[in-house]
């Protein structure tokens, strides 16, 4: 009997080992992949990184601050666009939970989830750069913009779909009209999750490449104007780890870096929010 | 009756092929607690959601004969006209969680877009607050949160809420029914102080609330209006057997 209690205590000791070794192998990967392009990356990071254009190849110093801007605006412009159809989708879905639009747009929003960033990119070419005869920020938003919809939807229906039932009667029993208690009474309440959704999804849009090599398509130099190309850092990287060159190579980890720390900055700020502005029914 | 708040005539009320509410007659005078009691899905929390047109929210609802709140037909009425006049509390507290206590006080005023001056709103907002007994145990905090407070303190809020726009009538579905024993006699209380100014619909399963804060008693049962009458009587010596059974507690 001795024997055999022992048995399963050795039993449980072990189960909880392997778990744990298994939990601590997956962390590794991401860990390393932190520690090298922080190795390799940390050292051309300074002032003048962050604030100077590229320069010519065989002449020191430069930096990345087109591409900083570019990603900015270029998160901006898709943003301004799929923000408001996103939640207003949200909003359509969590209101309708049966019926044939929703379960169609809730389809689409599966198959777009899982469309190939590239595919989505050359939709967006096909469609902005091909009639304006040019690579543009505009094009480049629009394909981010398409990237981000499945997730703000998903997560502004979710949300809004844990807000109790009772809230809206609340508002609807005081006379105050249908659009009224969307906007002044759920909306508010639902807050932190439809921000969140949007900041996670601005978090997987900043690192994608594929959708801008024929949409943003990129640029050496600053540019402002939504209807030109404008670089970014995934695409900064693409360019400078493809060159041939030992200096733009320390550069590709320099932008690495950035952008992971941009990427971070992003999730952190997502969980400080639905911490935060968490609403308590 | 003369002049009766709230007038109900042969109504019914569908939900698709099912009949929810069969031939429904009642009137409530002014300034009373009506009670309509009954056992659970007779039918007694349609009948009041007829009353500010809440049931028309569920799909394939439809109603015949007709409801006059002060001698006007509820339903030529818009609903959001229909439902400021009518004030409603729900079975759970309700506050909105983003607003503050003084916000939720005014929030018909704030949500309509009904614009009054800081002082007005501070007066209804005390006004409101002390119908509603909770002036004294919230004034110190009034722009915090309404969700941190007590279930019954929160139902209280949600009364205020509904006192603040006036209204004609004032619908409570089974209000206690979420709260400990203390708070629904501090509430039953209030009940009883309001009606010197208010009249209200009160649905309850418990007879005894019934029998402690209503001037009258409607019996519910299975969609028929069974009888109505003054609370006292029907207590006494109810007319139908029906009555009788549920009072003494045969069922439901």
């Amino acid at each position: 009997m001795k024997d055999h209690v022992r048995a399963r205590l050795i039993k449980n000791h072990i189960f909880k080992g392997m778990v744990m070794l298994f939990a601590f192998i997956s962390l590794l990967p991401l860990l390393l992949i932190l520690y090298y392009i922080t190795k390799n990356g940390i050292s051309v990071i300074n002032w003048d990184f962050l604030t100077q254009l590229p320069r010519p190849i065989g002449e020191a110093g430069g930096g990345v601050f087109n591409a900083i801007m570019g990603t900015i605006m270029l998160i901006v412009l898709s943003c301004v666009l799929s923000v408001p159809f996103g939640i207003a989708a949200g909003i359509y879905l969590a209101e309708n939970k049966e019926g044939r639009l929703s379960s169609l747009v809730r389809l689409c929003v599966v198959v777009l989830q899982g469309t190939p960033s590239i595919v989505i990119g050359i939709i967006a070419y096909a469609w902005i750069v091909v009639p304006l005869r040019t690579f543009s920020a505009l094009s480049g938003g629009i394909a981010l913009c398409i990237m981000m919809l499945p997730v703000i939807i998903k997560t502004t229906e979710e949300t809004l779909k844990l807000i109790p039932y009772h809230l809206k009667e609340a508002s609807l029993a005081l006379g105050v009209p249908y659009y009224k208690t969307i906007l002044k009474v759920i909306l508010p309440s639902g807050l932190s999750g439809i921000l969140t959704g949007i900041l996670l999804s601005v978090a997987r849009i900043t690192g994608e490449t594929a959708p801008l090599l024929f949409t943003a398509f990129g640029n050496q130099f600053m540019n402002w104007n939504i209807f030109k190309p404008v670089d970014s850092l995934p695409y900064r990287i693409f360019y400078y780890a493809m060159s041939p060159y030992p200096e733009w190579h320390t550069f590709a980890w320099g932008a690495s870096f950035v952008l992971v720390v941009l990427t971070l900055a992003f999730n952190l700020i997502a969980r400080g929010v639905s911490i935060k502005w968490k609403i308590q029914f | 009756m003369e002049n009766p708040v709230l007038t109900v005539d042969a109504f019914s009320a569908f939900f698709g092929d099912h009949q929810v509410l069969k031939d429904v007659n009642l009137s409530v005078p002014k300034n009373v607690v009506a009670a309509l009691m009954g056992p659970s899905g007779c039918g007694k929390t349609t009948l009041i959601r007829c009353v500010n047109r809440m049931h028309e929210l569920l799909p394939d609802t439809k109603v015949a004969g007709r409801m006059f709140l002060n001698e006007k037909d509820i339903y030529t009425m818009e609903p959001i006209v229909l439902r400021r006049k009518v004030g409603m509390v729900f079975q759970k507290p309700n506050p909105f969680p983003t607003m503050s206590i003084y916000d939720n006080v005014i929030a018909g005023y704030k949500l309509n877009g009904i614009g009054l001056s800081r002082e007005d709103f501070n007066n209804i907002v005390e006004q409101s607050l002390r119908s509603a007994a909770l002036w004294d145990e919230v004034k110190d905090f009034l722009h915090r949160k309404g969700t941190f407070l007590s279930g019954g303190q929160q139902q209280r809020l949600c009364i205020a809420r509904a006192l603040a726009m006036n209204p004609e009538i004032l619908l409570l579905d089974e209000p206690t029914s979420a709260l400990d024993p203390k708070s629904t006699s501090q509430i039953e209380e209030l009940f009883v102080e309001l009606k010197k100014n208010v009249t209200m619909l009160l649905v309850t399963h418990n007879i005894g609330q019934a029998a402690r804060v209503s001037d009258f008693t409607a019996f519910i049962y299975i969609g028929e209006l069974i009888e109505y009458g003054p609370t006292e009587k029907m207590f006494t010596v109810p007319k139908d057997k029906r009555t009788e059974e549920y009072l003494t507690g045969k069922f439901g």
